[in-house]
């Protein structure tokens, strides 16, 4: 069978192409060219920079599979970079990397795969998907919980699940590591890239600034009783849980508990006010394609590196859900993501709303 | 079946051509500005070529500046005709011109010198009085080149030379494209200065040539030693110029002996597409335009998904934009010729040339309904296509 294997030069989707050729797939590498980089672009982006092209290009020659470059930068544009800003300029902390997976890679990209006759795309996500007795897709964590990536695929439907293929889902990074090295992969020693890739120097602030000079606004820094402590130079600078850079100071650590667009206010608050035991989910994608009959008990999981927590989830109208964590939580952040776990089970997951 | 299509990219080497360059390589490895007879050797090959390629056009050997290809002919046509131009500061081309030309005028208004670029009609012809309206006293140099790299379309140069000429400014004519494709005389067009490029024309890619007609004046781009008459200083490319040399007479000599297949076979290619895949359309003149080259746009597809579904069957072809990065950038050719967005960004560039055989065109023929139906089933599901 034909295979669209993304890749993005680094080692996890250059060994899960290595896996598929090795099976004997048909495999076409595609890189997707996110970003316009004809002038003094490679400082822009820590993965899919024309370095990291041209390593998926030597990866390809390596496996002897075709290589080409596509180019998303106007749907990268759209879908993920506009949206990203947006959501900071609305007080909310966005995670990119879900809109990429399920509007880039598994709907731009996989159609490009259609279209060169393979019906399925391979990523290099630590995750794995696994068809049921009544032929429902089901999508579960990886093997390797630290790499864990299925937090990020939450938002995939049936119909792209179908065409999914993660060939790491059930290997560890340090095997990943050592097949690349064995078969003398280019990037077999290249490091993770951990930041979001079209900001590479971290500096969120800085790139929402650039991008919506106009939404930025400067504020009040409040307490929980409204007094105001201080000022600061837009909402778009600030996280629910963030301590560091508030530029005031008092007798316990402060720390952001609420951002409120409108106002341009910043709450800010003892550790114990960051904790909260229910929150509101809009968007809920139900990973089985239907939404559960009734209330169901989950493990609740409200960003990348958070231990899912036991809670009950409430489907409500319009999509959205309510979930009632057994014990509060600390930092839930509007824009991140909640996303509902029976074991290693992804049963679905939305955008915290509040 | 693999079928290169792709000629105006680049061409394989003619068999003779791969002979003379090998020899050089593997038995001359002379310096040609040497005094002894290993130098020697290497400056008698040298000549050999710039004989053919003078040949070629119809000029003198003593006016043949070997460089490294077509970009640094262009270059140093038009930065050597800028500075030695004294009070005469405004350069002129086509909107169409190829890269090394845009990109070399852009740097040299940034310099200070003004640059005017021509518009060019439906058909992509430079129409002439429009270089009439453009011209001033201040004028050093027009350029325009002599067969478009995208489209093929042929301009009038002879008559856009005499009209340069009449306001005293010199014209130069990039013919990249056109050498080895149909007769080139520089008398015949007119010109001062012609670029040209032996892996055009199955010749060795990294040789190429300038011609400057004697007496015009150009200011060397490079300074060095005092090789080509002091106007491209640095040791020859000795092997890839005798290639060039070859190329160069067997290009002559293919262009005496007739017009050959080649215009029956990009006519077969192109009625044979446009016969079977719905919602194409020719790009260009289909008169004036050089006979490997057509350029098809078809409708409701992304130029760059047909050329990686055409090379995944075999088939090399090429975007009306070809751009190593990857950028979406639609043709500045096709955009030049007043075409809106869709149909800029959905064209593909067939070139032929040598090795082309009927069958082969039968094949891509066969093969192209098929991958167009395929993609636009997506397109008519899908949100993106020409969104």
């Amino acid at each position: 069978m034909r295979i669209v294997a993304a890749m993005s030069g680094g080692v996890d989707s250059s060994v899960a192409a290595a896996l598929l050729a090795e099976e004997g797939h048909d495999v076409v590498g595609l890189s997707m060219q996110l970003y316009d980089q004809r002038e003094g672009g490679q400082q822009f982006g820590s993965c899919c920079t024309l370095d990291d092209l041209h390593d998926a290009r030597r990866v390809a020659a390596r496996l002897g599979i075709p290589h080409y470059i596509v180019n998303f930068e106007r749907q990268f544009d759209q879908q993920v970079v506009s949206r990203f800003v947006g959501e900071y300029t609305a007080a909310r902390t966005p995670i990119p990397c879900v809109r990429c997976n399920s509007d880039l890679k598994f709907t731009a990209l996989l159609e490009r795969a259609h279209g060169l006759d393979a019906p399925a795309v391979a990523t290099g996500h630590y995750a794995r998907v696994e068809r049921s007795a009544d032929g429902t897709y089901l999508l579960k964590r990886g093997v390797d919980a630290a790499k864990d990536q299925s937090y990020f695929l939450f938002g995939l439907t049936q119909a792209q699940l179908a065409c999914a293929r993660f060939p790491l889902g059930a290997r560890r990074k340090p095997e990943v590591r050592a097949y690349a090295e064995a078969r003398s992969l280019p990037v077999a020693r290249k490091p993770d890239s951990h930041e979001i890739c079209f900001v590479p120097d971290g500096d969120y602030a800085a790139f929402v600034a650039r991008r919506a000079p106009d939404a930025v606004r400067p504020g009040r820094i409040v307490d929980g009783a409204g007094r105001t402590l201080g000022r600061h130079a837009g909402v778009h600078r600030f996280t629910v849980g963030q301590r560091r850079g508030l530029g005031i100071s008092g007798p316990a650590p402060l720390y952001v508990t609420e951002l409120d667009a409108a106002s341009g206010r910043v709450t800010v608050g003892p550790r114990a006010a960051l904790e909260r035991s229910t929150l509101r989910a809009g968007a809920v994608n139900w990973i089985a394609g239907r939404a559960p009959s009734g209330p169901l008990r989950a493990a609740a999981q409200i960003r990348h590196r958070h231990a899912a927590a036991p809670a009950r989830v409430s489907v409500l109208e319009d999509g959205a859900a309510h979930v009632e964590f057994e014990e509060a939580q600390p930092a839930i952040t509007p824009g991140q993501a909640v996303v509902f776990y029976d074991g290693a089970t992804v049963l679905g997951g939305g955008w915290i709303e509040k | 079946m693999h079928v290169y299509l792709d000629h105006n990219a680049t061409t394989p080497l003619d068999p003779a051509v791969i002979e003379t360059t090998v020899a050089v390589l593997r038995g001359e490895f002379g310096n040609a500005s040497s005094v002894h007879t290993f130098g020697q050797t290497a400056k008698s090959r040298l000549d050999v070529a710039r004989a053919a390629v003078a040949d070629l056009i119809g000029g003198r050997p003593q006016e043949v500046i070997f460089t490294s290809g077509g970009t640094e002919a262009d270059n140093l046509a038009l930065r050597g005709v800028a500075e030695a131009a004294g009070a005469r500061r405004q350069l002129v081309a086509s909107a169409i011109e190829h890269e090394a030309v845009l990109n070399t005028l852009k740097a040299l208004a940034r310099r200070g010198w003004t640059t005017t670029l021509l518009p060019v009609d439906g058909r992509g012809i430079v129409p002439p009085e429009t270089l009439e309206a453009a011209l001033s006293p201040e004028t050093a140099l027009v350029s325009i080149m002599h067969a478009n790299n995208e489209i093929g379309t042929i301009q009038p140069i002879a008559e856009l030379a005499a009209i340069a000429h009449a306001q005293g400014a010199l014209f130069h004519t990039d013919a990249v494209q056109s050498i080895g494709k149909i007769p080139v005389d520089v008398e015949r067009l007119g010109v001062d200065l012609l670029s040209l490029s032996a892996h055009k024309f199955n010749g060795p890619q990294g040789a190429g040539a300038l011609w400057v007609r004697r007496g015009r004046r150009l200011v060397a781009a490079t300074t060095g030693g005092g090789q080509e008459r002091r106007r491209r200083a640095g040791t020859e490319n000795v092997s890839a110029i005798a290639g060039l040399g070859a190329a160069a007479r067997i290009a002559r000599a293919k262009l005496e002996a007739g017009p050959g297949d080649i215009a029956g076979l990009r006519d077969r290619l192109e009625a044979g597409i446009l016969a079977g895949v719905p919602g194409t359309v020719v790009n260009g003149d289909p008169a004036r335009r050089v006979p490997n080259t057509t350029n098809i746009s078809f409708d409701r597809v992304e130029a760059e998904s047909l050329l990686i579904a055409l090379d995944l069957e075999g088939v090399a072809v090429s975007t009306g934009s070809a751009c190593s990065s990857g950028t979406l950038e639609p043709s500045h050719v096709l955009r030049a010729m007043g075409f809106p967005p869709h149909r800029t960004q959905n064209s593909i560039r067939f070139s032929l040339g040598l090795g082309n055989t009927t069958e082969q065109v039968d094949h891509v023929v066969g093969v192209m309904p098929r991958v167009v139906e395929r993609l636009r089933a997506l397109s008519r599901t899908g949100q993106h296509v020409n969104a």
